[in-house]
């Protein structure tokens, strides 16, 4: 394994970059692994990099039914932020960024987390009461925030529909440490580090069935045949109840899709994440220039990952009342992915009643950013058999006992969170 | 008339399909040139000469107008200037007006001369996968480098300014939608058109007729643009078809629904006057025929991007359709048969020309027809290099069969390189339904496979893989008679045609050039994105082996032409780099839309002020008189206050609640939801919905009503009044409207079948207007006949029937204020002419108008709660209200209630704040802790809800959620709000400040 | 553009609907656990394919109807009003009228 160094860059550019070993291996799968992470994407990736760094569990496999990073790590719209307000969110999504301040040195993976601040609108009195509570209370748990008045808002992105818009804007809510990150490189690295301290990853391997020993999960079957696993976790987004099914565990988890959508390349327009308080509606722009965006699910439980035509009017609209000038500008590629929907908008990370068997879902929105917090997470839930202190109120019976973290307030309607 | 153009050198004196009456001007970078009507931007550039038209993304490399159409990768330009700028626009798509402005793009200073090419000399180490492995350090280092990035990064420069154009949105249904004008289109519509069906044709072009355009082939012995335009005529007669050029199809979407985008006026300098830019179709159809043609696969070789490189195709179409003559010496670089058509067309517009065939003599006529025209064909050969810097000199080509190159490179002058590896099928709107693209090794193409394809949708001609005339319109013709024959129509007579098909040899496929010996060079895949055959080599090394992982590796395909002419090149290499077949390793997905799509043209009307609805009560003119203010509320616009001369907002609401609690107010109350419900169960449906009881209300009473959800968290509040025996009117907040609505009839219909009972939305139906204060009972008494205003008459929540101004009027005493108050409802249409009989009835009394701000204030001064308690995480306990959830029935949200969390008797609960030096504001939204400052996450006991400047106890006043919040009435605790760091200590209070004892409000004495 | 079938109405595009979630949960009786209260709430069957649902006709008459779908290709496989047995004309081979 070559460590990426100015000098390694520089030997294998004379050398016509043909000394670059592969960045992860392609091995195949073992007949028993210590713990086995189903799913391949930036959770899944994550949680195995951290079980081998942080718990010295190494006898690891990743298993993915497609590609690594195929799933939703490689399709949403790169925003990493903390600026939650419910506790079980807060100290989650803090320690998720404070992991992403150090990640791309950590996996020695360039993963271009850039903290350009994320702008939340407001749009009236109560927006603006609401978005303080929330600044208040990032402050008292050591986040980063900063109320903004609408002056302070136009200083920073003039190019705001500050005239003639149908909701004025107030001001804002704007958490500095927040940003965006190269999505690709973040499965990709984790995927290379975990490889590099001997997790096996093992692509076309889908999970059909699991295997049971008086009640406890022992292990899977797969399209790859069976593997034996001492623990077996859980991180396949939108698809978890397929699986969790299998095991007669019910969850509190819809399957929705999420559409994101980037422009054509652009010469810098939009310094930050910026998201519209009138309606559902985010933008950020990439270091290639895309304006890469999004806004609200489609709104009924669907697998299929592309979304249909009133969303994307909807969502276009959203941009062009928020920004006029994206009007002119022309939407490139629209594409979907299946969220995860939970009941309350937040995630779950747990052991499940059943032995053996962990789980990592519910990231509605969330997921991209809350990828080294819930691989850190989730590792630490397999390794110890118990909660990190960051992820004690991510508990799958919240539901039940009534302690729901509700950041919306929208209830018990995933297609509202 | 007309000028002479002053630089227009390289047009052939006959010839294409310009107007050569109608002369453009037009200015490319700063400079003047002219061009005909019918000329696209780039055919009236290659008509000056001008073939290097933009740098590519990385490297900032020269390249060269590439295509004629919208595979085009290299000639992006910046379309005009100021607001209307519109950055990557290809140039082969732009229709030539009078005036046009362009420039090109991600140069600096100057197209010829672009600084940033130093990028070029660090090409070696800029390859795939470059960024990931460096800028790490320093740890903090990636900002710095980022910024430099992202600067050299991006294409074209937006605008950012509002578009100042219009855009409209059109919803159409057709039997039959036909997505191309081709020939195979063409017929297509045809077969359906005259076999009576509702058929709509879109061509993305200004004219139909696809290849027929430019290719020199007869059918039935007429040139074939004639038959084209015999049956567009034929079409074009017929009422149930509709041509929509200009026309985009982008996307295929469920329920064979399909999106369009029509450029109403793109070819126009400016739109006219309420003329829209461009129109968005969302088409139903129930079947479509999907004939978009296919797409020139160049070829991969060393030196390949250099401007003067062309798709052979591009080529002719440039000779034959635009008069164009692109180059004065050309090679031919092409692996099959129908470019050999490039070589003869070019021969014919006095251009010299060799061919270069890697295939050996393979028997067909093609290549004798060539050299009887005189034309060098050097078969078993390959261009392994080209030189020149802005634009191609000189070729390089050798005895090849692709690899194992033989002899010296032979050089030949050329300005001009046409290049055909065969062709790609444009399949887009059919994999977007879930079709495949699957690899036929034989026709050494993808043809389309439908056996996952979720759209009713037939692929024809060239876009099916038939690559003979006669077929594709034979194909066309009878997909469209079946189409009709599928709606219901009786099929049209069939058609024969006559067309000089000739035999072609296989394609070979090439899929790469391998350089010389001691020629180092870059052989491009991507032109746009600069992913070059060795990017897809390291990529393939590196592990990144999955067709995907190679896309995003190496960036290939993702540029703004999706990699039209680049991804077939780029999976054939990756199967190489596998030693795997093209099947093995798949494709990737085509994502809609097909072309980039303007944001402005799936927006439609939906902008400015026109981005929601705005929704106005009946008295909203009577407030704009008035000189309200207004604040949005949703859709709703209502009055914020009513400021007299000299009074700023804060002046003004305290005035508002001066003048309502000493005397009497008027406030518009229309927007709060209302639902009329009837039926015999009516009383056991509300019992059932709200979580108080409301089976013993009387008729003649208003009772307030909590809704919680399922989960047991309060929901909406408003107070419902029973009308009679069997009739309801449920009031709810303006927020909630229309959900409770929906909600309502989800229990009526689906959770509760079995009661009886009719809902119906009455919103609109009744203006509504609260009278509050002392004064209020003395002011309705005067102006509504009918009812008795005695305490006993109308006693507190009572519901009376009276008569406003000769209109009837409904009075309900409920109170939202505190004071003693009613609301009065009326007709909607009598909104106006009701507040106008009150505010005249009131005047003796100074009555006052009072906005949301006043109300606010006055329902703080009550403890009364909004959407700032009700926040979907309080539970009836929270908000003090605990005796509203009923103990005694069943109802919505009440088993959830039970659960631990919600019963937590340490909950936040609402409680009331004072600041302790009675004049620190206490901000909403702070958060309460004991001590500000060393508070941490665990000290938060609450926060700051709602908070105002009380007039009528003259000190700020909140409301909070506080931890055991009643059992701390009296002790102080601290709003500490550290955005702007700075705290408050305030008194915990009562929540009601407002008349606590309801003296006022149920009071028998009238204060006059 | 999802196109329902209304059975009141007619065909109509998603945009007239609004989506009620989950048709086969059902409301439990008063003296039901809390158990089956939270499964009521909160816990849902989530199916990848074929997935019994409600939408209320919301532009249209009004009424939730019962929509049979297939969450991964979107395909409407029967359509009836609250009243009617969905799940028998699931199974009905010979489904008919239902718009694509």
């Amino acid at each position: 394994m070559t460590h990426y160094s100015v000098f390694s860059l520089l030997k294998n550019t004379l050398g016509g970059h043909k000394g670059w070993p592969r960045a992860w291996r392609d091995p195949e799968p073992k007949a028993r692994y210590d713990v086995i992470v189903v799913g391949g994407g930036g959770h899944g990736l994550a949680t195995a990099y951290y079980l081998a760094k942080n718990h010295g569990i190494t006898n690891v496999a990743v298993l993915e039914r497609g590609y690594l990073g195929g799933g939703n790590v490689g399709r949403n719209t790169t925003i990493v932020r903390s600026n939650y307000e419910l506790p079980g969110n807060t100290e989650f999504y803090e320690h998720s960024l404070k992991l992403w301040e150090g990640l791309s040195q950590d996996l020695n993976y360039n993963v271009m987390f850039s903290q350009r601040s994320v702008i939340n609108l407001a749009h009236s009195d109560g927006q603006m009461d609401a978005y303080a509570r929330r600044g208040n209370r990032m402050r008292i748990n050591g986040i980063d925030s900063e109320l903004l008045s609408r002056d302070e808002v136009r200083e920073k992105a003039p190019y705001l529909s500050f005239e003639n818009a149908r909701f004025p804007i107030y001001g804002g809510l704007s958490q500095p440490r927040g940003g965006t990150a190269r999505h690709d490189a973040v499965a990709w690295g984790f995927a290379r580090a975990a490889d590099l301290r001997g997790v096996d990853l093992i692509q076309n391997c889908e999970v059909t069935g699991f295997i049971r020993e008086g009640g406890r999960v022992t292990g899977v079957e797969t399209t790859r045949g069976t593997i034996m696993a001492g623990k077996v976790g859980l991180a396949v987004a939108g698809s978890t109840t397929e699986l969790t099914r299998k095991v007669g565990l019910d969850l509190p988890i819809e399957s929705h899709v999420l559409q994101a959508f980037v422009s054509e390349g652009l010469k810098p327009m939009i310094d930050q994440v910026i998201t519209f308080g009138a309606g559902h509606f985010y933008i950020s722009q990439s270091d290639k220039g895309g304006l890469v965006f999004g806004g609200d699910l489609d709104g009924y439980n669907t697998y299929a990952q592309r979304g249909n035509l009133p969303l994307i009017e909807d969502v276009m609209t959203e941009g062009v009342a928020m920004i006029p000038a994206l009007s002119r500008l022309r939407l490139l590629r629209h594409w979907g992915g299946i969220m995860d929907m939970s009941m309350d908008g937040s995630p779950i990370i747990d052991k499940t009643p059943i032995d053996g068997l962990y789980l990592n879902t519910g990231w509605c929105y969330g997921g991209f950013k809350a990828t080294p917090g819930s691989g850190w997470c989730f590792a630490h839930t397999i390794a110890r058999d118990e909660p990190s202190p960051y992820n004690t109120r991510l508990r799958l019976d919240r539901f039940a006992r009534g302690h729901t973290i509700d950041e919306k307030g929208s209830g018990p309607v995933p297609k509202k969170h | 008339m007309s000028k002479p153009c002053p630089i227009n050198d390289h047009r052939l004196p006959t010839g294409g399909l310009i107007d050569r009456q109608r002369q453009k001007s037009f200015v490319f970078d700063g400079r003047r040139y002219c061009g005909y009507e019918g000329d696209t931007l780039a055919s009236a550039l290659l008509a000056n000469g001008v073939h290097l038209a933009g740098r590519s993304f990385k490297y900032h490399r020269p390249r060269g107008i590439f295509s004629d159409g919208p595979e085009e990768p290299n000639a992006l330009v910046e379309m005009r200037i100021g607001a209307r700028r519109e950055p990557n626009t290809r140039a082969t798509m732009v229709e030539l007006y009078d005036g046009l402005i362009a420039n090109s793009q991600n140069r600096f200073p100057a197209l010829s001369f672009d600084l940033q090419a130093v990028n070029q000399w660090l090409s070696p180490g800029l390859v795939a996968g470059f960024y990931y492995k460096t800028f790490m350090w320093p740890k903090k280092g990636w900002m710095f480098y980022e910024h430099i990035i992202r600067h050299a990064a991006g294409l074209g420069t937006a605008t950012l300014e509002p578009d100042p154009d219009l855009y409209e949105k059109v919803h159409a249904h057709c039997d039959v939608l036909v997505i191309g004008g081709g020939p195979a289109g063409i017929a297509a519509a045809l077969a359906a058109g005259r076999a009576g069906a509702r058929v709509m044709l879109c061509d993305e072009r200004p004219d139909l007729g696809g290849t027929l355009r430019y290719e020199e082939r007869e059918i039935d012995g007429k040139p074939a643009l004639d038959w084209a335009g015999g049956h567009l005529a034929e079409l074009a007669g017929m009422p149930d078809v509709t041509v929509l050029r200009r026309t985009t199809a982008f996307g295929t979407y469920d329920g064979n629904t399909v999106g369009l985008v029509e450029r109403v006026s793109d070819h126009l300098p400016t739109p006219a006057p309420f003329q829209v830019r461009q129109r968005m179709w969302t088409v139903r159809a129930k079947k479509i025929v999907l004939a978009t043609g296919a797409i020139e696969r160049p070829l991969v070789f060393p030196n390949n991007d250099k401007p003067g490189v062309m798709l052979a195709s591009a080529v002719r179409s440039y000779i034959r359709q635009y008069g164009v003559k692109p180059g004065e010496r050309a090679v031919l670089f092409a692996t099959n048969d129908d470019a050999y058509r490039t070589a003869l067309a070019l021969n014919e517009a006095g251009a010299g020309v060799t061919v270069v065939d890697p295939r050996g003599e393979h028997g067909t006529a093609w290549p004798e027809r060539v050299r009887d025209a005189g034309i060098e064909v050097l078969t078993g050969h390959v261009i392994t290099s080209l030189k020149g810097r802005l634009r191609v000199k000189e070729v390089l080509a050798m005895e090849s069969d692709g690899r194992g190159h033989k002899g010296s490179p032979r050089p030949i002058a050329a300005d001009l390189v046409a290049v055909s590896g065969g062709w790609a099928p444009t399949l887009h709107l059919a994999t977007h339904a879930g079709a495949k693209a699957t690899w036929d090794e034989e026709r050494g193409s993808f043809v389309p496979d439908m056996t996952k394809c979720r759209a009713d949708m037939t692929v024809v001609g060239s876009a099916n893989g038939t690559n003979t005339l006669s077929g594709a319109i034979e194909e066309g013709f009878a997909t469209g008679a079946a189409a009709a024959k599928a709606v219901g129509k009786s099929a049209p007579d069939p058609i024969s045609v006559e067309v000089d098909d000739p035999a072609e040899a296989p394609v070979r496929s090439l899929w790469k050039v391998e350089p010389a010996q001691g020629q180092p060079s870059k052989s491009f895949v991507d032109l746009q994105n600069d992913a070059t055959a060795k990017d897809i080599e390291i990529a393939n090394r590196e592990g990144y082996i999955s067709v995907e992982h190679m896309k995003r590796y190496t960036t290939l395909g993702m540029a703004t032409d999706q990699g039209k002419t680049a991804n077939v090149n780029g999976l054939a290499l990756l199967a190489e780099a596998r030693g795997q077949s093209i099947p093995d390793v798949g494709t990737t997905t085509f994502r809609p839309p097909y072309t980039p799509v303007t944001l402005g043209a799936m927006v439609g009307r939906h902008t400015a002020k026109h981005y929601k609805p705005i929704r106005r009560t009946p008295m909203h003119d009577w407030h704009t008189d008035a000189g309200a203010v207004f604040v949005e509320a949703g859709l709703w616009l209502r009055p914020q206050y009513y400021p007299r001369p000299g009074e700023d907002v804060h002046a003004a609401m305290r005035r508002e609640v001066k003048m309502t609690r000493n005397g009497v107010g008027l406030c518009d109350v229309s927007t709060l939801g209302k639902i009329d419900i009837q039926g015999p169960d009516a009383a056991e449906f509300l019992n059932r919905t709200y979580s108080n009881g409301f089976k013993t209300l009387a008729v003649g009473k208003a009772r307030y009503g909590l809704m919680l959800r399922e989960d047991g968290i309060v929901y909406d509040d408003g107070t419902t009044s029973r009308l009679g025996e069997n009739h309801y009117l449920m009031t709810t907040t303006t927020g909630h409207a229309v959900e409770v609505m929906g909600l309502l009839e989800y229990y009526a219909q689906v959770l509760w079948p079995e009661l009886d009972v009719q809902l119906t939305s009455v919103t609109d139906h009744w203006a509504a207007i609260a009278v509050a204060g002392p004064k209020s009972r003395t002011v309705l008494a005067d102006a509504i006949a009918g009812i008795d205003f005695s305490n006993q008459g109308l006693p507190f929540m009572g519901v009376a029937d009276g008569t406003l101004d000769g209109v009837p009027a409904r009075v309900f005493r409920i109170s939202f204020s505190g004071d003693l108050a009613y609301e009065i409802q009326v007709p909607a249409d009598h909104g106006h002419q009701a507040w106008k009989a009150l505010m005249a009835a009131g005047e003796a009394h100074d009555i006052c108008p009072y906005g949301m701000e006043a109300l606010n204030i006055m329902r703080i001064e009550k403890g009364f709660v909004t959407h700032a308690e009700i926040d979907g995480r309080t539970t009836p306990g929270d908000l003090g209200l605990d005796k509203m959830a009923s103990r005694k029935k069943s109802y919505i949200g009440r088993f959830l209630l039970e659960r631990e969390a919600l019963k937590d008797p340490d909950r936040p609960t609402l409680i009331g704040l004072r600041p302790v030096d009675g004049k620190a504001t206490i901000r909403a939204g702070s958060i309460l802790v004991r001590d500000p400052v060393t508070a941490g996450p665990d000290d938060m006991e609450g926060h700051v809800t709602s908070q105002c400047y009380s007039p009528t106890f003259g000190e700020p006043i909140a409301l909070a959620l506080l931890k055991n919040g009643p059992n701390r009435i009296g002790e102080t605790i601290w709003a500490t709000f550290p955005l702007y760091n700075v705290s408050v200590q305030c008194e915990i209070t009562p929540t009601v400040r407002f008349d606590p004892d309801g003296s006022k409000v149920k009071g028998e004495t009238t204060d006059a | 553009m999802i196109r329902l079938d209304c059975p009141h109405c007619g065909p109509r595009d998603q945009t007239e609907f609004n989506y009620g979630g989950d048709g086969r949960i059902e409301r439990p009786g008063d003296d039901a656990s809390l158990t089956a209260w939270n499964d009521f709430v909160y816990t849902r069957d989530n199916p990848r394919g074929p997935h019994v649902e409600l939408w209320q006709h919301t532009a249209g008459c009004r009424q939730w109807i019962k929509v049979a779908r297939d969450t991964l290709t979107h395909e409407i496989i029967a359509v009836g009003t609250m009243g009617d047995d969905i799940e028998a004309k699931i199974a009905d081979p010979d489904r008919g009228g239902v718009e694509a």
